[in-house]
């Protein structure tokens, strides 16, 4: 019996765990916090988890298919590698940001001397121009 | 007609030597365009390279490393369609007596790019601390085998370069340490790279950027990209083909 209750315990935090995850997640975009694009990684691991986590046959088969015997341990393979492939995510949307930050940044430094040159040449020949 | 030419001045916090740096060339060769670029600068290297009226100054609106800042420069120098372009420090290191000896081999087409050396010739001068000569000579080992010449210094940030080779590194340059990449990249890109000795004054303002713990990730972060520069050549050769047809 106690071992019943063990294992029922660990399938409801999971139940709740992804079902308040997937809300969040939901939640978080309808607000526009995420975007819709980098969410879908996000979305797609929290459906899983949530059918997984009440689908207690599902998982069993999961496990037995990547040999864990223990098959709640399974959901932790699942989070791990979502939570990998969400940080590569990451990783690529940083380098990608941190280059067009660094093109921005040398555009705009060449554009504002062009900017004072410009004025400056405009100034000196209005200053021939009109005596102010 | 005299070949246009650009000296590119990266700076980053040298408001006390910027303005000498700046009369220092002016004063060598007038003919000379002067370019300062200011990587975002906590102090008022902006304000001192304005006031001499000398040099245009390229303020960039944040610190983006010194590799980033160089390659503004090489943009700029392509849309002005310059002959050639010279990469001289900011900080008072480099010698303007030693730029025209730079300028000769690519002026005359014996190399796309010059670098200049402090250990070209065997050289007590410059004494440097243990880890930092052996990252030297591991340079010097890793970029021979890689690009099959031999580059006694490859951290120098002292370089002449041809209208092709500004043309090819203002759309590739690496970020931060650039100088080592760099050559490999030149190199691996069939660009003809000369080596010459140059003196070079000891540092008057600032402390290297590579220090302690830093240099550590110095090491394997230049390495890293060594590496990889090494394993993707064509693409970036094809890719600057392909823009300049």
């Amino acid at each position: 019996m106690n071992n019943a209750i063990v294992q029922n315990r660990i399938q409801y935090i999971a139940i709740i765990f992804s079902i308040v995850l997937l809300i969040f997640i939901f939640e978080l975009i309808r607000r526009k916090k995420i975007r819709e694009q980098y969410s879908l990684l996000w979305l797609f691991f929290s459906i899983i988890f949530v059918v997984l986590s009440i689908w207690r046959e599902g998982l069993d088969a999961f496990a037995k298919l990547v040999g864990i015997d223990y098959a709640p341990s399974a959901l932790f393979l699942l989070l791990v590698l979502a939570i990998f492939l969400i940080l590569i995510q990451f990783s690529i949307i940083i380098s990608r940001l941190s280059e067009e930050n660094k093109k921005l940044s040398q555009e705009s430094g060449l554009l504002k001397l062009e900017i004072d040159e410009i004025k400056k040449k405009f100034s000196s020949q209005s200053g021939s121009t009109n005596t102010k | 007609m005299l070949p246009k030419i650009l000296i590119i001045i990266p700076a980053y916090n040298e408001e006390h030597i910027i303005a000498d740096v700046i009369l220092d060339l002016h004063k060598e060769n007038p003919d000379w365009n002067l370019l300062v670029i200011n990587d975002g600068s906590t102090d008022k290297t902006k304000e001192f390279a304005e006031s001499t009226g000398l040099a245009r100054v390229i303020n960039l609106p944040f610190q983006v490393g010194i590799g980033s800042c160089v390659q503004t420069g090489f943009i700029y120098a392509k849309k002005n369609n310059f002959d050639y372009a010279i990469q001289f420090d900011g900080d008072g290191q480099h010698k303007v007596c030693e730029i025209e000896n730079l300028l000769k081999p690519v002026e005359c087409g014996e190399a796309d790019v010059v670098l200049g050396s402090r250990f070209y010739i065997k050289n007590k001068k410059y004494k440097s601390t243990i880890p930092r000569s052996i990252g030297i000579k591991t340079f010097k080992i890793i970029n021979s085998i890689l690009i099959k010449q031999k580059i006694t210094d490859n951290t120098s940030g002292f370089r002449a370069y041809n209208k092709k080779a500004v043309n090819f590194l203002s759309t590739n340059y690496p970020t931060d340490y650039p100088e080592p990449e760099a050559v490999i990249l030149l190199g691996r890109n069939g660009f003809k790279i000369k080596e010459i000795y140059v003196d070079m004054n000891q540092r008057s303002g600032g402390k290297s950027s590579i220090r302690g713990f830093y240099s550590i990730y110095y090491m394997i972060k230049v390495f890293l990209s060594i590496l990889l520069t090494f394993i993707r050549p064509r693409f970036h050769n094809k890719k600057q083909n392909e823009e300049s047809v």
